[in-house]
């Protein structure tokens, strides 16, 4: 298992904006510099992206929800 | 010399001391966040307090640098690599040409300090290096770092001497918490507030939220409630409105009564809220420290108060000066 956690605080969205689909779901084969959500901090929007190859396995934080520098947003099942 | 900017991280920009003095046609003062992390930066490198440094916020550039130079990183805590390898926060740094400076994730507090020996060598605007973003004047062409930036250094100060000491010691460094209690000035407006509304702004807890910035902080809690009135001619309609005045730099203002904003260094300078309490000069910093999510309790301490603390403030900048042998 590999987390991917927040380089920075803010809040945490999962789609790209209102209306659209969300960058990844739970069970999706997601690949290395894969966008998979996007934390808005002072008016920006920093994209998350994975730095490991495998199957999206779980959220660790729902839309909208704050999140800190260090925190986990995703893990991934590697491989 | 120049740094070459590989990723300039979230919103890098140039500072210094501030554009002070402009305030009055709506210029605000800019300026470090963290005046007292960016001057121990440059007490460290050998310059004096004015030369403008490279302010970082949470995720900080990766640069490299054309010729050897003398570097320290001062503020929030951060790993940061030279050339991948971990070295010392708030500690001179001599860097050869070619070396790569990087950073890991903020581990508290939100701004972290570049100071370079000499100062980053951009035109001065008014009387200052700072970046005013907004406005678009002043740093690097008026705006936070890009990719491909090729930020100047000037040469160093006092032939290149460098003060005794390489590193601040550990009772100068600033605390980054979690919790903080800020120190306000009660005013102008105060008095506009019920009795359970200045009792809720001075003794309950109110949290940082995600919308803080240069501009200011807005912070959520329990809310205040605003004494009812028939609402003079030129306010708005809701009793947080007053005819607009000029706005004092941390001064804290609750528009509906919900979410206290407390204005910073890059503040607008007037506008049409009522001020409950200003932010004491010597506190300032300390709001710049405030990551989302720290609680916060503000307390009320009189005009004289706040003097002493700006007195013991400087005492403590001499000091750690001192401590590091830094002259100039």
């Amino acid at each position: 298992m590999a987390d991917i956690v927040s380089p920075l605080p803010g809040v945490f969205y999962r789609k790209p904006g209102p209306g659209k689909p969300p960058f990844a779901n739970e069970g999706d084969s997601i690949e290395i510099g894969q966008t998979v959500g996007i934390i808005e901090i002072m008016k920006q929007f920093t994209e998350i992206q994975s730095d490991v190859a495998g199957t999206l396995e779980s959220f660790k934080v729902n839309e909208g929800d704050m999140v800190n520098p260090g925190d986990t947003i995703i893990v991934i099942r590697e491989g | 010399m120049a740094f070459d900017i590989k990723n300039p991280g979230l919103a890098t920009t140039v500072q210094d001391q501030g554009r002070t003095g402009h305030y009055n046609v709506g210029i605000p003062q800019s300026g470090s966040m963290d005046q007292y992390a960016a001057e121990l930066g440059n007490a460290l490198v050998g310059n004096t307090a004015k030369e403008a440094v490279l302010e970082c916020t949470y995720m900080g550039p990766v640069l490299t640098t054309d010729q050897d130079a003398v570097i320290a990183v001062t503020g929030a805590p951060v790993e940061l690599n030279v050339n991948g390898k971990p070295v010392p926060e708030w500690t001179r740094l001599q860097l050869k040409a070619g070396d790569e400076l990087s950073f890991g994730v903020i581990r508290a507090g939100t701004r972290y300090y570049i100071a370079v020996q000499g100062g980053i060598d951009v035109p001065e605007v008014l009387g200052s290096r700072s970046t005013y973003s907004l406005g678009a004047i002043g740093g690097f062409n008026g705006r936070k770092l890009q990719a491909g930036d090729l930020v100047p250094v000037a040469s160093p100060l006092y032939d290149g001497a460098l003060p005794d000491a390489d590193t601040v010691p550990e009772e100068f460094r600033p605390v980054f918490a979690k919790e903080q209690t800020v120190r306000i000035v009660l005013g102008l407006y105060d008095h506009r507030l019920t009795d359970e509304g200045l009792d809720n702004l001075l003794n309950s807890e109110w949290k940082v939220t995600p919308v803080a910035d240069r501009m200011g902080l807005r912070y959520s809690g329990p809310g205040v409630k605003w004494k009812e009135r028939e609402q003079p001619f030129g306010a708005g309609s809701d009793p947080s409105n007053i005819v607009d005045a000029g706005y004092a730099v941390g001064s804290i203002q609750i528009p509906g009564g919900t979410q206290p904003i407390i204005l910073h260094r890059d503040a607008v300078s007037g506008g049409g809220y009522a001020m409950v309490g200003t932010v004491i000069s010597a506190d300032m910093d300390l709001l710049a420290r405030a990551a989302p999510g720290t609680s916060t309790r503000f307390v009320a301490v009189s005009m004289d108060e706040a003097l002493v603390a700006r007195k013991e403030l400087a005492e403590l900048k001499r000091n750690a000066r001192a401590a590091l042998g830094a002259s100039h």
